[in-house]
C-alpha cells in the first residue's frame, strides 16, 4: 500500500511551501501530508482557497496518539474537495515534550468548531484562536484527565465509588458557557464565582 | 427599568446568514416594544430528559417571549467511551460496538466498520457479500428514515404516523432477526464477509415487504405532505444556505436539502453503487420541509435499490476464502488440525492488520459516517475514530434555530435527525 | 428521604417496624384495591438514553402495545409518574440528572432498569459509564438484554406489577429510601468498587495490546 503515487495536491503543496511539508506518504490508497505546526493554518487556508485545490469540505478533525510513547501526537485533518472529488489527509505532529498547541481552523471551516473542542476534551490539545474552547463530551470540571491519551486507563484513574461520587456532585449550572452566563447576568441572578468568570474573560465587551 | 440588558460577546454563531437570505423576523423584538414594557429574556433548559430532544440532548435556550434568541446545545450525556474501548478490542470485536453508536441503523454501521478494516488489511470481499451489504445498508436507510418520520411527526403532533412507521419497522425487524438473530443490534458483518448468509426464503420475504412498503409511504404522504398544519410548521423553518451547510460540514439529507448534490454513493462509490440505477433527491429551500421531502424520496429510492440488489444477488460464498481472516467452518475446526489452529489464532490473538491507516466514509442515513483506523501492526487498533454525521450536523442547530419560535426549535431539532449514541459515542 | 435504621431491623409485620395497623381482613381488602389500581395504571417516567429506548418505543407501539398494561400514558414529567423506566446506558455525566429525576418523583414510585447497561454497565466497562444505576437509585426490576426484546420488557413490567400487588399501604417503611452514603450513592462505596473487580471480564478485555 505504501509506495503508491500520492495525488497531485502533495506535489503542489511541496512546491508552494517547501520545507514546511515534512513528508508525504500513501497508506491504503489515501494521500497523507505531514506539515509543520507553525504554518498549519496558512497551509490549510491555501488548500481551501486555491483554485486548483478547493478543499472546501472539512470531513473530520481528530488526533492520534501511538502506543510507542516516543512518537509524537498527531492532529489529523481529513479534507474533501466537493468539486474535484478528491480526498486529502493533513497531519501535524506534536512532540510530547512541548505544549500541545495548534492553530484553530474554525475560521476556515465552521465544522472545526465542535470537532476541535472534542480533540481538546479527549486529548488535551489546545487550539489557538478557537472561539470557545471547552470540554464538550465530558463535564467541565472533569478531573480525571484526557480520556483518549494512552496513559489514561480504560476504566479511568479514580475508583468506581469515587467516580460516582464526583458524578453526583456535578452541578449543571456551574458548567454554563460564557454566552449562557451573560444571559443569566442580564437577569441579575448570577452567583459570585460565575460573575467573576464572566468579568475576567477577555472576549467580553459590555454595552 | 424598561430596557433589555444583555451583555454581548463575540459569538461564533451570528443570527444572520451571509448569503442574503432573510432570517425570519421575530415578532415583538426590541424596536417594536413600547417603552413602558419591561421585558427580560428567559433562560430555559430543554433536556436532557425530554421527549422531543431525540435522546439525551440538553439545549439551553434564551427566549424573548416565544422567540429563540440563542440556543446552546450541551452534549456528552451519553458519552460511553467507544473510541477508547475500540483500542482494547480486536477488529471483529468492535463490530458489536458499532451497533450501539447509531442504533437506529445498525447494519449500515456494521458494514462501514467491516469496510474500514478490510481497507486496512487489504481484503477483497466476494460478490455475494457485496450485494448483501448493499441490502443491509439500504434496509438500514429505510429503518432509520422510518424512525425519523415517526418521531418528527409525533413531535409535531401527528401521532398516527408514528404508529404506522413503527409497524413497518417491525416488519424489517422480523427480516433482520431471521438473518442475524437480533432485531436492533445486528452485528451483521465480519471482517472479510458476513456473520451469516440469508436464510432460505428470506429474499422472497424481503420482496413481499418491498411490494407493500411504497403503499405505506403513500399513506404517510397523504397524512403529511399537503397537510396545512405540517406545511405551516415545516416550510421556511430552519433554513440553512448551501454555503453555510458546506462550511459546517453537514452531510446526508441535511446537506442535500440545501441544494448541494453530494451523496457518497455517487461521489465516492463503494460496494458497486455506481452500477445501481437510482436517483439522489436534492432539495432547494434548505428548510425542514425540504428535508422531509428528501428523506421520503430516499426511502423510495432505497426500495428501488433493494429490488435491483435482490435481482442481481449472485450465488457463491459470502466470506473471503482466507483462513487468516475468516473463521473456518465449525465442522472443519473440530476435525481438521490446520483449521483448528487458524480458529485458535483468530480467537485468541485476533486478526492483525498491517501498519498503516485507513479512512472509509459511507452514506449513512444520517450523513457521512466515517471510520478511521490507525494500526501499528497488532490485532487491536491504535486509534479508532468515528466520524459522526449527527454530531457535525447538530453544530448547525444554533444557526438554523435562532430567530425562530420555540416550537420551531423542536421541529428543526427533529429535522437534523440526530441519534445521541453517535453524537456522544 | 428519611433513613430509619430501626424500622429496617425490626421484625417484619410488627408495630416496631412502623406498621400503622397490624394485618387483618380490612387491611388485606384495602391493599388489594390500592395495589390493583397502582399496578394497572403505572405511568412511566421515561428516561430514554439509548438503544433500549428504541425497543421500549417498539413495545409501546402497535405490535406489542403497552396500553394493555395501563402504561400508554408516558409521563414525561417525573412529577406525574409512578415508575422510572431507565432504558439505556447512563454515563457519569447523566448520573446527577437521573438522580434528580428520581428525586422529583413522588412516592409511591418504582424503578425498572431496562437492559444490560442500565443494570450493570453492560459492555461499557469504561471511564465514563455508571456500572449499573442501582448504585444511584433503588431498582425494583432488572430486565437483562442488549436490548431486551419487547416480550422481555413486558415480562419485567408484569414482574413489577406482581411486586406491587405484594405490598401493603400500612407499612410506611416500604416507601422510605435508604441512602448508603451521604454523597447520594445508593450502594455503599465498597460495593461499588467491587463492581470493577476482574470477575466476569476475560483476560483480554482491559489489555490494549
Amino acid at each position: 500500500m505504501n509506495g503508491a503515487t500520492p495525488h497531485p495536491s502533495a506535489a503542489s503543496l511541496q512546491s508552494q511551501f517547501g520545507s514546511a511539508i515534512r513528508r508525504t506518504l500513501v497508506s491504503c490508497g489515501d494521500t497523507i501530508v505531514v506539515v509543520a505546526r507553525e504554518r498549519s493554518h496558512e497551509i490549510l487556508r491555501w488548500l481551501q482557497e486555491t483554485p486548483g485545490e478547493t478543499y472546501d469540505y472539512l470531513v473530520d478533525v481528530t488526533a492520534v496518539e501511538y502506543r510507542d510513547r516516543e512518537r509524537p501526537l498527531e492532529v489529523v485533518y481529513q479534507l474533501w474537495s466537493l468539486s474535484r472529488r478528491v480526498f486529502l489527509r493533513v497531519k501535524i505532529e506534536l512532540p510530547k515534550d512541548q505544549p500541545l498547541e495548534v492553530d484553530s481552523v474554525a475560521d476556515l471551516w465552521r465544522a472545526a468548531d465542535w470537532l476541535e473542542r472534542e480533540v481538546f476534551d479527549m486529548f488535551g490539545v489546545t487550539f489557538r484562536g478557537h472561539p470557545d474552547l471547552r470540554r464538550i463530551l465530558m463535564w467541565e470540571t472533569y478531573a480525571e484527565g484526557y480520556p483518549l491519551r494512552k496513559d489514561f486507563p480504560l476504566r479511568g484513574r479514580f475508583s468506581r465509588a469515587e467516580q460516582v461520587r464526583q458524578a453526583l456532585a456535578i452541578e449543571p449550572e456551574s458548567n454554563y458557557s460564557l454566552e449562557e452566563l451573560s444571559i443569566a447576568r442580564a437577569q441579575g441572578a448570577l452567583p459570585a464565582d460565575m460573575r467573576e468568570r464572566l468579568e475576567k474573560d477577555p472576549r467580553r465587551r459590555v454595552r | 427599568m424598561g430596557e433589555k440588558r444583555t451583555l454581548e460577546l463575540a459569538l461564533a454563531t451570528p443570527g444572520v446568514d451571509a448569503s442574503g437570505r432573510p432570517v425570519r423576523v421575530p415578532l415583538g423584538v426590541a424596536g417594536d416594544a413600547e417603552p413602558e414594557l419591561s421585558t427580560e429574556n428567559m433562560l430555559i433548559n430543554i433536556g436532557p430528559q425530554h421527549p422531543a430532544t431525540h435522546g439525551v440532548l440538553r439545549l439551553v435556550v434564551e427566549l424573548d417571549g416565544e422567540v429563540v434568541v440563542r440556543v446552546i446545545p450541551h452534549l456528552g450525556y451519553l458519552h460511553s467511551g467507544f473510541e477508547k474501548l475500540g483500542e482494547y478490542r480486536h477488529y471483529n470485536q468492535i463490530i458489536p460496538l458499532t451497533d450501539r453508536t447509531d442504533y437506529l441503523s445498525a447494519p449500515a454501521n456494521n458494514v462501514c466498520l467491516a469496510m474500514a478494516a478490510e481497507k486496512l488489511m487489504g481484503v477483497r470481499i466476494t460478490p455475494r457479500c457485496t450485494v448483501l451489504r448493499v441490502i443491509a445498508c439500504e434496509l438500514s436507510r429505510v429503518m432509520s428514515h422510518l424512525v425519523w418520520a415517526g418521531t418528527t411527526a409525533i413531535d409535531l403532533g401527528a401521532f398516527t404516523v408514528f404508529l404506522w412507521t413503527w409497524q413497518e419497522r417491525e416488519k424489517i425487524y422480523d427480516l433482520l432477526e431471521e438473518w442475524s438473530g437480533a432485531r436492533l443490534t445486528t452485528s451483521l458483518t465480519r471482517v472479510g464477509g458476513m456473520m451469516a448468509d440469508v436464510p432460505d426464503g428470506w429474499t422472497g420475504r424481503l420482496r413481499t415487504f418491498l411490494a407493500k412498503f411504497p403503499g405505506v409511504l403513500d399513506e404517510v404522504d397523504t397524512m403529511l405532505t399537503r397537510n396545512g398544519i405540517w406545511l405551516g410548521r415545516t416550510q421556511d423553518v430552519g433554513f440553512i444556505s448551501a454555503a453555510d451547510a458546506i462550511s459546517y460540514g453537514l452531510s446526508g439529507p441535511m446537506l442535500r436539502a440545501s441544494g448541494v448534490a453530494h451523496d457518497l454513493r455517487k461521489d465516492r462509490p463503494y460496494l458497486d453503487y455506481e452500477t445501481y440505477d437510482f436517483e439522489v433527491p436534492v432539495g432547494e429551500h434548505g428548510d425542514v420541509y425540504d428535508r422531509y421531502l428528501v428523506r421520503m424520496e430516499e426511502m423510495r429510492q432505497a426500495t428501488r435499490i433493494l429490488e435491483q440488489a435482490l435481482d442481481r444477488l449472485p450465488d457463491g460464498p459470502i466470506n473471503v476464502d482466507d483462513p487468516h481472516v475468516i473463521l473456518p467452518a465449525k465442522h472443519r475446526a473440530m476435525s481438521d488440525m490446520e483449521a483448528m489452529i487458524y480458529h485458535f489464532k483468530q480467537i485468541m490473538e485476533g486478526v492483525p492488520a498491517p501498519v498503516g491507516e485507513a479512512y472509509v466514509g459511507i452514506e449513512n442515513p444520517k450523513g457521512e459516517l466515517g471510520y478511521y483506523f490507525v494500526s501499528d501492526g497488532s490485532a487491536k487498533p491504535v486509534r479508532w475514530r468515528i466520524r459522526p454525521p449527527s454530531f457535525i450536523n447538530l453544530a448547525a442547530l444554533p444557526l438554523m434555530a435562532e430567530g425562530h419560535l420555540l416550537s420551531d426549535l423542536i421541529a428543526i431539532n427533529a429535522s437534523v435527525d440526530i441519534v445521541m449514541g453517535e453524537i456522544d459515542r | 428521604m428519611d433513613v430509619k435504621p430501626d424500622a429496617a431491623s425490626a421484625p417484619h409485620g410488627s408495630a416496631e417496624a412502623g406498621l400503622i395497623m397490624s394485618p387483618n381482613w380490612f387491611t388485606a381488602r384495602m391493599d388489594d384495591l390500592v395495589n390493583w389500581s397502582r399496578a394497572n395504571s403505572l405511568w412511566p417516567a421515561s428516561f430514554f438514553p439509548a438503544c433500549c429506548a428504541i425497543e421500549f418505543m417498539a413495545t409501546a407501539a402497535s405490535r406489542y402495545d403497552l396500553s394493555r398494561f395501563g402504561m400508554e400514558r408516558l409521563a414525561y414529567s417525573p412529577r406525574q409518574a409512578d415508575v422510572l423506566i431507565c432504558a439505556g446506558r447512563v454515563p457519569f455525566k447523566l448520573a446527577p440528572v437521573l438522580r434528580r429525576i428520581w428525586d422529583q418523583m413522588s412516592q409511591p414510585k418504582w424503578c425498572i432498569s431496562v437492559g444490560a447497561c442500565a443494570s450493570t454497565g453492560g459492555i461499557f466497562d469504561t471511564y465514563a459509564m455508571v456500572q449499573g444505576i442501582d448504585t444511584i437509585i433503588p431498582v425494583d426490576v432488572y430486565v437483562p438484554g442488549c436490548p431486551p426484546r419487547p416480550e422481555a420488557m413486558i415480562y419485567g413490567i408484569l414482574l413489577l406489577q406482581k411486586k406491587i400487588k405484594g405490598e401493603t399501604v400500612f407499612d410506611p417503611s416500604l416507601r422510605v429510601e435508604q441512602l448508603a452514603d451521604q454523597n447520594g450513592m445508593f450502594l455503599p462505596p465498597a460495593a461499588v468498587d467491587e463492581l470493577s473487580e476482574p470477575f466476569g471480564n476475560s483476560v483480554h478485555q482491559t489489555r490494549s495490546a
